[in-house]
């Protein structure tokens, strides 16, 4: 099937077997492997995307699903060489260790600071109920997305 | 040496960048021209015969490559283990063949049967689902004190009671029984020490790839240890020269010991790749990572703590069921043993131990080394019984503890300590911790919250541990006379460039640990250079001369000082260099703060100017090879042992049963300390662990053998929202015996924190009425209610 998607702002188009995944889609056809695969039962969180501005988990979604759609994924995030308040936050706050959920993470809060800005810790801990990060044990991760709260 | 500038700073990770912009390279991200994809045909059953595999439909599918099953690699060696323990009576262990795909009979539920190699991962699975196998089902037997029994089903017919070592370590049963029947009080537990599913999450994945041109293996793999990986599959499975193998280990996304072990699926692709001639990538989905990445823990455990009237520990006895599962793991047996059993000395003086522990083969996946890796087995029991039998006599947990501790020793003026069971601790402060931790946690009012907390229904409680573990692993010579099958020093090479700046190439492998980081500091303090200057390489066979890797908290304290090796050896060829250029003697430059300075003059090169000098060697001491460039084997002298002092604080929900951490205070002394913000993530997520063993994990296996809860959604994993903020406390007591000073702290979290956390849910039950001893891990709200009524 033939599906027409804008990736990190470039439009792309391509034939597509009706079963694949999103993920795979961004993964294999785009190269783009920051989103990670690390569940089969969309449990974890690593693969999450903005489709249309929301965050979304890309294993659950099939490749058609987003035709017509704009996805961004943590290639993307990125504007003009500077790094998203957020990335800036895992870095300084120390919130990645091996790195495998952190585009996960970084694209799960950045849809939380779009709606909430000021979010309490209970409300960044809330958000993160479908990622799991196996490393930092979280404490790093809440404080990296208050540091990007603060800055935005 | 020379003033720190970056040394006991928390210095931001220059490895960072490509992890946060979705740039870094884990092995399914790559792809290679031409490459293929493999998919498995597992076993559904725990022990089943198999009768007849047929491929036929499969083969004609679209995209299908090949075939193979266990037939097609009868005739290659297995998996090895790679640490012989012997019977009490001197017998090797049994060691039955793990063959990389099962010709005859599967012995737990995923065990592989057949290999579809395919143009896309699709084809391949969709193939795989096309092989049909003829399987007898046969009984099995899942747990350990059950295996042993007379006449449950053997897991490998040749291995009587599928026992595969019986073993036994401290002293004398006699001397151990005779002390405890003059103790004035026994506490007694028999618990499961529960398995648990490491789930990096990075899910295990492996590319193998062969050059027909050059007669050349690659294997991209996501591991811990390269080197080790390839010793192991080219001297025991495949018999492949090592000269004509690279292996890589990229950026891997956690390990946390399961990705130490050697796979049969990195051997199987490496030796596919031969047979079809293009490269092979195989992923494991989370099911699969759950089936087969090696598990931790699982054992049942009765231990004893005898106590005199004052409280002082007299004697401790321990017996052991351990499960390793259906097959030899390349660490299985030394992880309940010589990794727990020379643990349960603990922080105290307790002059009489014995240890008995009998390894057992079960249906069911391997066991093996699992964050911690037998030290949380061994601390659990000390510090449960602790707790308990301070309950039980009426006494203060902490007291109980201070009065037994070891006293303080630094191993330089005062000697290590030897301990019952065969370890001699290099130095340690136990106190200071537990003080450092009271204080923290403001102990001394606790009771006086729980008690006003009662009085509006809220039951708290309190638990402490005080751990040690042994990390830096280790002397060769010492691991191999106890059975280790290879040494266990690290390789460092500091190659300086002409320009001065380094590149250091090193034997351990990050994956999350932040060596590029850490390293870099201590080279560029080392030098007296920027930590610009400095690049650390990892994790290529083709690059790096040879190393062990990253497990057992290892990486700093064996990795490092085989760096600082090399950096001395510098140095020393630096002042002769220098000394020829200034026309002194080498005795006479000192080395400071990236300068060769004659004694008491001004006269003075930079380390730019000798780096160069070294490769453009004009004016030059005869007698000296030009570069600047040394690789050194560092092979500790001792494990290191470090401590802490976990204090966590539960709520629980008389309603629900269900506990909520709500604080959770951790001192460790972890020795010298290079990146302190690093060592405080590596407590964060060691301790989140260990919470999770408390309170959240655990596999499920049912009668048949099923794992039946092989996924996020029935294996309950910490989130977020489970977690409060960690109080993070530290002491520095160093380790004498390595050049830096460091101990290793990847594991301390994980090991103090399970008891802790344990520990306070049973005082909260006590302080609410309910004198239970023990409920069993994870402590769900269920079992917490139950013990509530
Ligand atoms: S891969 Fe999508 S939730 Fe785990
Ligand atoms: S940083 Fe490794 S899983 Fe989160």
């Amino acid at each position: 099937m033939k599906i027409n998607v804008k990736v990190n702002g470039t439009a792309h188009s391509h034939d597509v077997e009706p079963r694949t995944l999103l993920v795979h889609y961004l993964r294999d056809t785009l190269r783009l492997t920051g989103t990670h695969v690390g569940c089969d039962t969309s449990g974890c969180g690593a693969c999450t995307i903005h489709l249309d501005g929301k965050a979304v988990k890309s294993c659950t979604l099939l490749a058609v699903q987003a035709d017509g759609c704009e996805v961004t994924t943590i290639e993307g995030l990125a504007t003009n060489g500077n790094l998203h308040p957020l990335q800036e936050g895992f870095h300084q706050e120390h919130g990645l260790q091996c790195g495998f959920c952190t585009p996960g993470m970084i694209m799960t809060a950045a849809d939380l600071l779009k709606h909430n800005p000021k979010p309490s810790e209970a409300e960044i801990r809330h958000a993160l109920e479908g990622n799991i990060c196996r490393c930092t044990g979280y404490h790093n991760i809440v404080k990296s997305i208050q540091y990007a709260s603060e800055k935005m | 040496m020379t003033a720190t500038k970056y040394i006991g700073k928390s210095i931001k990770r220059v490895e960072d960048k490509r992890f946060i912009t979705g740039k870094a390279n884990y092995t399914d991200d790559i792809v290679l021209p031409g490459m293929t994809y493999g998919a498995f045909v597992r076993s559904p059953y725990a022990n089943a015969k198999v009768k007849k595999v047929d491929i036929s439909k499969a083969k004609v599918m679209p995209g299908v490559i090949a075939i193979y099953t266990g037939a097609d690699v009868a005739a290659v060696n297995g998996v090895p283990c790679g640490w012989q323990v012997n019977f009490k009576n001197g017998a090797t262990m049994k060691e039955p063949k793990h063959p990389l795909l099962v010709a005859d009979r599967t012995k737990h539920v995923g065990d592989p049967v057949a290999f579809v190699i395919a143009e896309s991962r699709a084809e391949a699975k969709d193939a795989a689902e096309a092989v049909t196998v003829d399987f007898e089902k046969l009984s099995c037997v899942t747990d350990p004190a059950e295996a042993v029994k007379p006449g449950a089903p053997l897991v490998h017919d040749d291995v009587p009671n599928n026992i595969c070592f019986d073993w036994e370590l401290g002293n004398p049963k006699s001397e151990v029984d005779a002390a405890m029947s003059k103790a004035s009080h026994v506490t007694t537990l028999e618990f499961t020490n529960q398995r648990l599913v490491p789930n990096a999450m990075e899910p295990r994945s492996y590319i193998g790839s062969y050059d027909p041109i050059n007669d050349k293996y690659t294997l991209y793999t996501s591991t811990q240890n390269p080197h080790l990986i390839r010793l192991l599959m080219c001297a025991f499975v495949l018999g492949l020269p090592e000269h004509k193998v690279r292996v890589v280990g990229p950026d891997v996304g956690g390990g946390f010991g399961s990705k130490i072990y050697h796979y049969t699926e990195e051997a199987l692709v490496t030796w596919c790749s031969n047979k079809i001639g293009r490269p092979i990538k195989w992923t494991a989905e989370r099911t699969e990572s759950f089936l087969l990445d090696a598990h931790g823990r699982d054992h049942r455990t009765k231990a004893e703590m005898g106590f005199d009237k004052d409280g002082k520990i007299v004697a401790l006895r321990v017996k052991t069921h351990a499960n390793l599962g259906a097959y030899l793991s390349t660490f299985a047996s030394c992880v309940p043993t010589y990794l727990h059993g020379t643990l349960l000395q603990g922080l105290y003086t307790t002059p009489k131990i014995n240890v008995d522990v009998t390894g057992v083969f079960t249906h069911t996946n391997a066991v093996d080394a699992y964050r911690g890796a037998g030290r949380p087995e061994a601390t659990y029991i000390l510090e449960r019984l602790l707790d308990l039998g301070a309950l039980e006599m009426g006494k203060d947990p902490a007291e109980l503890r201070q009065m037994n501790f070891i006293p303080p020793f630094d191993g330089v003026k005062q000697p290590g300590y030897q301990t019952q069971v065969a370890l001699q601790y290099d130095s340690g402060n136990y106190e200071g911790v537990l003080k450092k931790g009271l204080e923290a946690f403001n102990y001394k009012d606790f009771r006086k919250r729980q008690k006003e907390a009662a009085k509006s229904g809220k039951i708290l409680g309190v638990g402490i541990s005080t751990y040690i573990e042994a990390c830096g692993i280790a002397p060769s010579a010492v691991v191999g006379s106890l059975g280790a099958r290879a040494g266990l020093y690290e390789v460092g090479q500091v190659r300086v460039q002409p320009t001065g700046k380094v590149s250091v190439y090193t034997g351990s492998h990050s994956h999350g640990q932040g060596h590029e980081t850490t390293f870099s500091q201590l080279v560029a303090d080392r030098l007296g250079i920027a930590m610009e200057d400095v690049e650390i390489i990892h994790g290529d066979s083709e690059s790096v001369a040879f190393g062990m890797g990253t497990y057992g908290s290892r990486s700093l304290a064996v990795g490092g000082s085989a760096i600082v090796k090399s950096i001395d050896k510098i140095i020393e060829k630096g002042k002769k260099i220098a000394a020829h250029k200034l026309e002194a003697s080498a005795d006479d430059i000192d080395f400071a703060d990236g300068r060769f300075t004659i004694k008491g003059t001004s006269k003075s090169l930079g380390f730019g100017d000798i780096a160069l000098t070294a490769y453009v060697p004009h004016v030059y001491p005869k007698d000296l090879e030009p570069g600047l460039d040394f690789s050194s084997f560092y092979d500790p002298a001792n494990f290191t042992y470090p401590f802490g002092c976990h204090i966590a604080e539960v709520e629980i929900d008389t309603e629900t049963g269900k506990v909520t951490l709500r604080r959770f205070v951790a001192v460790d002394d972890v020795g010298t300390v290079i990146n302190p913000m690093i060592v405080e993530g590596q407590i964060h997520g060691g301790v989140a662990q260990g919470v999770g063993q408390a309170l959240f994990e655990g596999t499920i296996y049912d009668e048949e053998g099923n794992l039946t809860n092989p996924s996020f959604m029935d294996y309950c994993m910490p989130r977020a929202d489970d977690l409060p903020m960690f109080e993070t406390g530290s002491q520095v007591t160093p380790c004498p015996h390595n050049p830096i000073g460091a101990k290793g702290a990847g594991e301390a979290g994980c090991i103090g924190s399970t008891p802790a956390v344990v520990n306070a849910v049973i005082d909260a039950l006590w302080s609410a009425g309910k004198k239970v001893k023990d409920i069993h891990m994870p402590l769900t709200p269920e079992r917490v209610w139950s013990a509530l009524q």
